[in-house]
């Protein structure tokens, strides 16, 4: 009876460890889910903030407009329509800004009540005019009518060189500065922590005495588990001020610093990574090695450090991986300069930093917002085939 | 003669590696040292326990250590049991297939996303689609995820460290799985697992995007009372003090205490889990 | 090997040992910490000659054996006390550079350790790491070495391939002739074949019973047979006590002492 009674609690406890072990994988799964869920809807809109609208006259042969071409027209480098596939006339642009230039307080009424006919009237006079307009002010019988946008493509957001997410009329999502920013940064920071990591991991695994390895391990750890924040106000308040006097620069956030924060946090994953892909080396290797004659040495460089190979490329990839994902030790030290950079002493904004920073302002389920869940799957996408590649090396290295 | 050669090429070598392991010590003893010698001044009774006053140029930060301790709590109690049964599971109930090397592959997945995609996560699912709002609930489990893949890693390595003789042995009394389980294996695991429990904790504490939109607030005046309420945090409360707020210079003292506690919780951490590692590892060993 | 780009200790230094013994080990004691391995051993061995250590396992012979390359200095702890000499020279002297030690020295493991390399590869790298590069030189050593491994018909065609792909003997031998490559003056084998099947065992008996007009060995083996088999001395050990030392034919017909008699007769082992 007893016996019976136990089973069934077994059984029912498996089914608790089951259950538990399946929330790693949902939590991926749902990750994805609403990261695209959000993200994808940038593609599926255009560019326009929400109620409001272009009105074009009837005349105007243009069917839509790039995002890229309305900021354009509205920083005056393009003047025509014929530059943007329309008929040889001059753009007459109209916001609510240009209310006073064309008509009287008086004609628009007290509450802008007379503004929709009032903007019928302007469109037959000026058949070339782009007005943006609130819905509110767009009149119920429209003498023209709406041009759209084309929707957001994701060329336009991958290679786009602009991100200007809140600039009006016309924001622009091209991340192409961000992912320059977040691969210089990443590539300085490994710059600095491969060879200081691979030289600290050869030394604990091959050169250092016993006793200075039980000193070296805890310290390494300490140095992994500084949180993020800590590192960026160091950054901050030490490097950044220094970076500044140094250089002679205007503002010491840049991108060398990012990078010399982002390698001092990646240097304990590769450290710890390659030590162990070096203490795997079999002692019968290193043995027959010696006793051929060579120094530890030479036993390190053509034994040892070959034999770990895949392991320190995982170490590296990893540590890449830890760079490129970093937030806000990078938000803190590199500026706030979403533009492509071209030197390292330039201030830079990463994928990760640029979310952190812009999240909290922008509106809840707009433009915006959709574009920054897209940096999300963006960031996923590259973490994700970095993770892979390593689970890949792997795998390899086993057969 | 080249065996001088040989053998200079190796001292060279040898020095110049231990003066690069050398000099990443230094890195750390740089960043503690700064840190500690200019926020232990202002750590002083009043600082933990008073609410900041003047606009956080002075007073005490509370309400971040509250917060933090909420948040800890709240992630342990999620990721700490899912954490640990999902490692038992995997770990001890699956046989080597497809399915078994699934797992182990999302945990890796998991644990390699970035923080801030778990804050957007976060806020998609938990304050948005579930409607729990800015709060300690939607903070905890963002982080508890975070800190799943961790607590389950750590999990299995304690319990893959546990010799399969035992097992086998406990088997042949006729003791069911369940039993060997709870009764062999997991005793001898658990002083690892709580090791991974408290590194996983120090972790926690310090993490700033999983919280920035899920349940971090700049100010409140108030410390919170349920899970639904925001909180204020440590890692948010250093990020603000350093980035905005309305006094930037004079703020910087109460930056450096908070910097303070903050390592002080992951030097507290590392030395509990290393002391931990060694006293049951001796016991374990001398049993 | 008279070519001057290679460092041999016997042709640069000045010996005074009466040519009779190659190597010697005279009072000597080993101690791992606190325990106490080898207690007061005395042996010779003469050159061109097998020299076989036999006993139970855990009875000192590999320490011993590991004794003349200084192989020992890689664990903690270890204390020695006595003489090893090696040509007359105290391996142990302060003047001796370890690595140039090891360089007259062969040494060939239980299991066989080829490098991850090409079979011409691990044959050359004694050569490259002592500084020696000539190409065509390089490729008449390795030729030598392969065919006094008895190994060279196996592996002429294919000396770019990796050696993992050769069979177990195959890369045993091949261990032996990269061991070969720097021309030792003394070989340590420690139980060669114990980790192959039969008939690459008897190739490798076979081997050491060519080698010997070239070479001094010493070879450790836990099979008497084998002992009976390739050498012209054997010395037994018991608990780090050499317990007897003889012509092997003598020992094995004639034993002296009685534990050797037990141990060879198969009362314990």
């Amino acid at each position: 009876m007893k016996r019976k009674r136990l089973k069934i609690f077994e059984k029912a406890f498996g089914v608790v460890l089951f259950s538990s072990s399946t929330v790693t994988s949902l939590t991926v799964l749902f990750i994805i889910i609403f990261l695209f869920n959000e993200g994808i809807g940038l593609f599926n809109s255009t560019p326009v903030e929400q109620k409001y609208k272009f009105i074009v006259s009837n005349d105007n042969t243009v069917k839509e407009l790039t995002s890229k071409q309305l900021k354009d027209i509205f920083n005056y480098d393009i003047t025509n329509w014929k530059q943007v596939g329309g008929k040889n006339d001059s753009i007459i642009l109209f916001t609510i800004n240009d209310l006073s230039t064309y008509f009287t307080d008086d004609e628009l009424g007290a509450n802008f009540e007379n503004l929709p006919s009032k903007i019928n009237e302007l469109i037959k006079k000026q058949p070339g005019i782009l007005a943006y307009l609130s819905d509110k002010y767009v009149p119920s019988q429209l003498e023209g009518h709406v041009l759209p946008l084309t929707k957001i493509t994701v060329k336009e957001f991958v290679t786009g060189k602009e991100w200007y997410p809140t600039s009006k009329p016309a924001p622009q999502f091209g991340v192409l500065p961000l992912i320059l920013g977040t691969l210089w940064v990443s590539l300085g920071a490994i710059l600095i922590a491969l060879p200081l990591g691979l030289a600290t991991a050869i030394f604990m695994a091959e050169v250092a005495s016993q006793r200075l390895r039980n000193i070296l391990k805890p310290i390494i750890e300490l140095l992994a588990g500084i949180p993020s924040v800590v590192y960026g106000f160091f950054g901050l308040v030490v490097l950044v001020p220094l970076i500044q006097h140094l250089f002679n620069l205007p503002v010491g956030e840049t991108a060398l610093a990012g990078s010399i924060i982002l390698g001092i946090m990646a240097l304990p994953t590769i450290i710890t990574v390659s030590e162990d892909a070096l203490r795997t080396t079999p002692t019968s290797l290193k043995e027959a090695s010696l006793a051929l004659g060579a120094t530890r040495w030479q036993t390190i460089t053509r034994v040892t450090v070959p034999y770990a190979r895949s392991g320190i490329t995982a170490a590296s990839i990893l540590g890449i991986g830890r760079a490129v994902g970093e937030t806000m030790a990078v938000l803190m030290v590199t500026g706030n300069a979403g533009v492509i950079p071209h030197t390292f002493l330039e201030p830079v904004r990463t994928i990760p930093a640029t979310i952190a920073a812009e999240l909290g302002e922008a509106p809840f389920g707009g433009l915006h917002f959709k574009a920054l869940f897209a940096l999300g799957i963006l960031l996923f996408l590259i973490t994700f085939i970095i993770n892979t590649s390593v689970e890949l090396i792997k795998t390899r290295k086993k057969s | 003669m080249s065996f001088i050669n040989k053998r200079a090429k190796q001292k060279i070598a040898f020095s110049f590696f231990s003066l690069v392991s050398f000099t990443v010590v230094a890195i750390l003893f740089v960043i503690l040292g700064f840190i500690i010698i200019r926020g232990i001044s202002v750590i002083n009774w009043g600082f933990i326990t008073k609410m900041p006053e003047e606009g956080m140029t002075k007073g005490g930060i509370l309400p971040a250590i509250v917060g933090t301790l909420c948040l800890i709590a709240g992630s342990m109690i999620f990721a700490f049991p899912v954490g640990v049964l999902s490692a038992i599971y995997i770990n001890e109930y699956l046989k080597e297939n497809w399915l078994k090397k699934f797992m182990r592959s999302m945990t890796n997945n998991l644990a390699g996303i970035p923080s801030i995609v778990f804050g957007l996560f976060g806020m998609a699912l938990f304050v948005d689609k579930l409607k729990f709002g800015d709060s300690i609930l939607a903070g905890s489990l963002t982080l508890g995820l975070l800190a799943l893949p961790v607590i389950i890693r750590t999990t299995e390595e304690a319990l893959k460290s546990v010799p399969n003789d035992l097992r086998v042995g406990s088997y042949a009394l006729g003791a069911t799985k369940l039993q060997t389980i709870r009764r062999v294996v997991f005793p001898i695991a658990s002083p690892n697992i709580i090791t991974g429990l408290i590194l996983s904790i120090s972790r926690v504490s310090g993490e700033t995007a999983p919280i920035l939109f899920t349940v971090a607030a700049y100010f409140l005046p108030k410390l919170p009372h349920s899970m639904f309420d925001q909180a204020m945090a440590l890692p948010y409360h250093l990020y603000v003090l350093t980035t905005s707020g309305t006094n930037m210079e004079a703020s910087r003292p109460m930056a450096y205490g908070t910097a303070f506690v903050l390592i002080f919780i992951v030097l507290v951490a590392n030395l509990l889990a290393n002391a931990f590692r060694r006293y049951f590892g001796k016991k374990n060993k001398m049993n | 090997m008279k070519d001057t780009d290679t460092i041999q200790i016997n042709e640069k230094d000045t010996l005074t040992y009466n040519g009779l013994h190659k190597a010697e080990a005279k009072n000597v004691n080993l101690f791992y910490k606190d325990f106490h391995a080898l207690k007061n051993i005395n042996l010779v061995v003469k050159p061109n000659t097998v020299t076989a250590l036999i006993g139970p396992s855990g009875c000192g012979k590999s320490t011993f054996l590991r004794l003349f390359n200084r192989m020992n200095d890689l664990i903690d702890g270890v204390k020695i006390t006595g003489d090893v000499m090696l040509e007359g020279r105290n391996v142990y002297g302060k003047d001796i550079i370890v690595d140039e030690l090891r360089k007259s020295v062969g040494m060939v493991f239980q299991k066989p350790n080829p490098f991850p390399k090409s079979i011409f590869e691990n044959v050359a790298y004694g050569l490259r790491v002592n500084g020696f590069n000539h190409k065509d030189k390089m490729e008449d050593i390795v030729e030598r070495s392969l065919i006094q491994a008895a190994l060279w018909d196996e592996v002429k065609d294919k000396l770019k391939k990796s050696a993992y792909e050769l069979s177990g003997g195959q890369q045993q031998r091949l261990c032996i002739a990269r061991a070969l490559a720097i021309e030792p003056s003394l070989i340590l084998m420690d139980e060669p074949a114990s980790a192959l099947d039969p008939l690459s065992t008897s190739k490798i008996e076979e081997l050491i019973y060519d080698l010997k007009d070239k070479y001094t060995i010493i070879i450790v083996t836990h099979n008497m047979q084998q002992a009976g088999r390739v050498s012209d001395y054997t010395a037994f050990f018991y608990l780090g006590e050499l317990i007897e030392f003889d012509k092997t034919k003598t020992m094995f017909i004639n034993p002296q002492n009685v534990k050797t008699q037990n141990y060879i007769t198969g009362r314990f082992g």
